[in-house]
């Protein structure tokens, strides 16, 4: 046995005896980890799974020990990944601390920062928000206004976030701020602010899909500690953008669909009962076609994403591979959820209440949601212009 | 004739946009959706409609309509589709009046079109039995007993099915699913034993219903036209119903595409109007090209039923499945375009957006229409 096939046969045994029954079904929206100071669980064995996954470091598996993640190498993070699909084991932790901020402050954070960060976000304690964009402040992030101003001991913070998701469960905001306004990029740092704190004040905004998932967040003579900020002053846009990659990285993910109902395996299945068989195929050629490209739309994404991963642990990198897997990944998710409202029919269009299941309510909410995937974390447009940018070498106009 | 409308068109058209600009904007919508409201209509609005004529629009003066047409009636709808007026104009003014003009009796007409024409009833086709609109695959049982017929099965996506006073029901007297013979309409009243009416609720916010139909007896008289031979009425109905929706899909693309056309020309990112980036210019350019195609194949069908051509199903299908397409590409960018605020309830996009995927699944998608295009093509 190879070093390697102790820790799978050791990780199984591990996982059988530690995920309780109820984290191997599918999960439903309102069951999903986001700990944080006012987590709740609807499901107790959420927070068990929770537990014991973090005592381990394997909320991050990857992360180093010192900080309280798991310290794998990639090779024990990919078996670990397995083993909790073998089981189909729930994510014990979802997590702006996980996917955005704790890569970014494991590369920039002082090392206090890092002590008193990061451990939080492995165990689920602290539940971060990004603020990030402004009303004016869009696909031009850095044009951001916030402002922070140096009192000192302390900086003072104002002005207007938008479109914070969750602000209004969070328990700290990681934000862009303007320190200087003489310039433009060099004049923005990156601050973590405790929402807590007075001046800080979120107000949902609804959706299209109806729910209200983000905010307005307002801060107003917000005082923060000095050593909240992170990296130098005037140096943030380099962790903003490098926190960008992490968050495209993790929207690109949504291409390879999410479980359940609206996965991939679900599809044909359910053109079938929807259109009806001819032998083996999807009686329906047109729908026959248009499930057949997007499956193979799919599986060539599903591979780029696999030798970006090998390359990656080959040393080798794929250039501005984060902005071609947002571009390529949120696109394919919106086609997806527009072919099962083809494949479903009317079935697909309820909006709550009788005549429809859960499982296609949720994939009505779930195709309006997705509209924003192609906006959020930068839109399309903006990917696309990094691509022809910055891996094209095509010049500006 | 010339593809474009006559001096009398036109003045309806001026005075529908009006009324629905400035009486049915897109706040009633809004205010049906988040008071509730019971019956998913506003009476009030419904009485100004009666009150213009356009209850009535395809009914003959003589029974109390306005005689307009097919054309006059896509007029009305387009300029519906611009606000997204929720109203029973589809089911009762297009689908019902139609039905009864088409297949009625002379009793049944006299009976009942007046009474249409002044608002005092709403019908309701009861058609589709499952997510995919296929008239042919009707297979609800509708059998004889001497003088009655006895109805059993289930009928979904009734639209305006619990505001309905009379429903116009499809079930088969012979037949098997699948055939297009063997199929027969009756009216049936909403308030008959055995008829459960649930009403459903939609992703646009409009009115449909489940409607069940347990041993429901309706004497024979009550059929609409010819036992088992319903279809060619049926489906002449239908391609006027399809045609008013595409017009009406047609009002709201243009909407979204003024709205989305004045954004580019407002917002600004990087210290420039984003109308600027070529990026969007050319889609906003694309989506100008498709919505001139639409407006052509959408007055095509309507003038294809108004002269009574003979291509009036091809003349249908080329425009519903058109603007089905476009519907979605039009309200998809209209999100984009806008970027966050465009996924926000604050602003009108998502609710075009979700109008347009129940349009486009009323009597047939895309696929559905193109395929039958291709049929009565030959190929
Ligand atoms: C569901 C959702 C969740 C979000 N969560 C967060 C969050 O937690 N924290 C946070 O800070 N932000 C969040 N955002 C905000 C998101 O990052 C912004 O909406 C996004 O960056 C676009 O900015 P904007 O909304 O101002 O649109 P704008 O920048 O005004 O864009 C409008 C349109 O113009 C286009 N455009 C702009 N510039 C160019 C260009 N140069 N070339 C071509 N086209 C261009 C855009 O692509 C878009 O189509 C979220 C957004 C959504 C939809």
């Amino acid at each position: 046995m190879t070093e390697l096939d102790t820790f799978r046969a050791e990780t199984r045994a591990w996982l059988e005896e530690n995920c309780p029954e109820s984290m191997r079904t599918p999960m439903p929206e309102r069951e999903t980890p986001w700990g944080g100071r006012n987590a709740d669980f609807p499901n107790p064995d959420t927070k068990v799974w929770l537990d014991r996954m973090a005592s381990r470091g394997w909320t991050a598996p990857e992360w180093p020990a010192e900080y309280g993640g798991g310290g794998l190498s990639k090779d024990q993070a990919r078996i670990l990944q397995q083993e909790m699909s073998r089981i189909n084991a729930r994510t014990p932790l979802a997590s702006f601390g996980l996917w955005m901020l704790g890569p970014a402050l494991l590369e920039f954070a002082s090392e206090e920062q890092k002590k008193k960060y990061l451990g939080e976000i492995v165990r689920g304690e602290i539940r971060w928000c990004q603020g990030y964009s402004e009303p004016g402040a869009g696909s031009d992030l850095a044009g951001l206004q916030t402002k922070a101003e140096d009192k000192g001991d302390h900086y003072l913070v104002n002005g207007q976030k938008v479109w914070t998701s969750y602000a209004d469960q969070c328990d700290w905001i990681f934000c862009l701020v303007r320190t200087d306004s003489s310039v433009k990029h060099d004049g923005i740092s990156f601050l973590l602010i405790d929402m807590d704190t007075p001046g800080v004040e979120a107000r949902p905004i609804k959706l299209i899909s109806g729910a209200s998932p983000f905010c307005e967040t307002f801060l107003t003579d917000v005082v923060v500690p000095k050593e909240n900020l992170v990296g130098e002053l005037n140096k943030g846009w380099t962790i903003a953008k490098r926190l960008l990659e992490h968050e495209r990285t993790m929207i690109s993910a949504m291409g390879m669909g999410g479980g359940g109902a609206a996965s991939m395996g679900g599809m044909e299945a359910m053109a079938k009962e929807n259109f009806g068989e001819d032998g083996d195929k999807i009686a329906n050629p047109a729908i026959r076609e248009a499930v057949t490209n997007h499956k193979m739309d799919h599986q060539a994404f599903a591979l780029t994403l696999k030798r970006a991963a090998d390359e990656a642990k080959a040393g080798q990198g794929m250039g501005a591979a984060a902005s071609m897997f947002k571009y390529y990944g949120t696109e394919l998710n919106k086609r997806r959820f527009e072919l099962l409202l083809d494949v479903m029919g009317t079935q697909a269009l309820g909006w709550e209440g009788e005549g429809f299941d859960a499982r296609e309510l949720s994939i009505t909410r779930s195709w309006l949601r997705s509209k924003g995937n192609s906006i959020e974390g930068g839109t399309s447009e903006v990917q696309l212009n990094v691509i022809a940018k910055r891996v094209l070498g095509l010049p500006d106009a | 004739m010339a593809l474009v409308l006559t001096e009398e068109q036109t003045m309806l058209r001026d005075m529908a946009k009006q009324f629905f600009t400035e009486q049915v904007p897109v706040t009633n919508l809004r205010k049906l959706r988040d008071e509730e409201s019971a019956e998913g209509y506003d009476k009030a609005v419904w009485q100004q409609i009666v009150e213009l004529g356009f209850a009535g629009i395809l009914i003959p003066e003589e029974q109390g309509g306005t005689g307009f047409g097919p054309i006059g009636l896509g007029i009305v709808m387009q300029e519906a589709g611009r606000t997204l007026a929720a109203t029973p104009l589809y089911s009762t003014a297009i689908l019902g009046a139609g039905l009864i003009l088409a297949a009625g009796s002379d009793a049944q007409k006299a009976e009942l079109l007046p009474q249409i024409a002044s608002g005092e009833l709403l019908t309701a086709l009861a058609l589709e039995e499952t997510a995919h609109h296929n008239p042919k695959q009707v297979a609800m049982s509708a059998e004889q007993n001497g003088d009655q017929i006895i109805l059993s099965g289930q009928k979904n996506f009734v639209i305006d099915g619990h505001i309905a006073d009379k429903l116009i029901v499809v079930a088969r007297t012979s037949g098997a699913a699948g055939d297009a013979n063997g199929l027969s309409m009756f009216l049936v009243d909403a308030k008959a034993k055995g008829v459960t009416i649930t009403r459903t609720h939609m992703v646009d916010s409009r009115n449909a219903a489940i409607v069940s139909f347990d041993k429901v007896n309706v004497p024979v008289s009550d059929a609409l036209g010819p036992l088992g031979a319903a279809m060619a009425e049926l489906e002449s109905v239908l391609d006027l119903g399809r045609a008013c929706l595409a017009a009406e899909m047609l009002g709201g693309i243009e909407a979204v595409f003024d709205t989305t056309l004045a954004y580019l020309k407002e917002r600004k990112q990087f210290g420039v109007i984003i109308g600027t980036f070529q990026a969007l210019k050319h889609r906003a350019a694309e989506m100008f090209c498709e919505v001139e195609l639409c407006q052509s194949v959408v007055l095509d069908a309507l003038s294809a039923l108004d002269e009574r051509r003979n291509d009036v199903p091809r003349a249908v299908s080329l425009a519903k499945a058109r603007l089905g397409d476009a519907a979605r590409l039009i309200s998809n960018e209209g999100v984009q375009m806008h970027g966050g605020i465009g996924m926000t309830d604050a602003v009108d996009m998502g609710l075009y957006l979700k109008r347009a995927r129940v349009q486009s699944q009323l009597l047939g998608d895309t696929n559905f229409h193109r395929s039958r295009y291709a049929e009565l093509g030959g190929y």
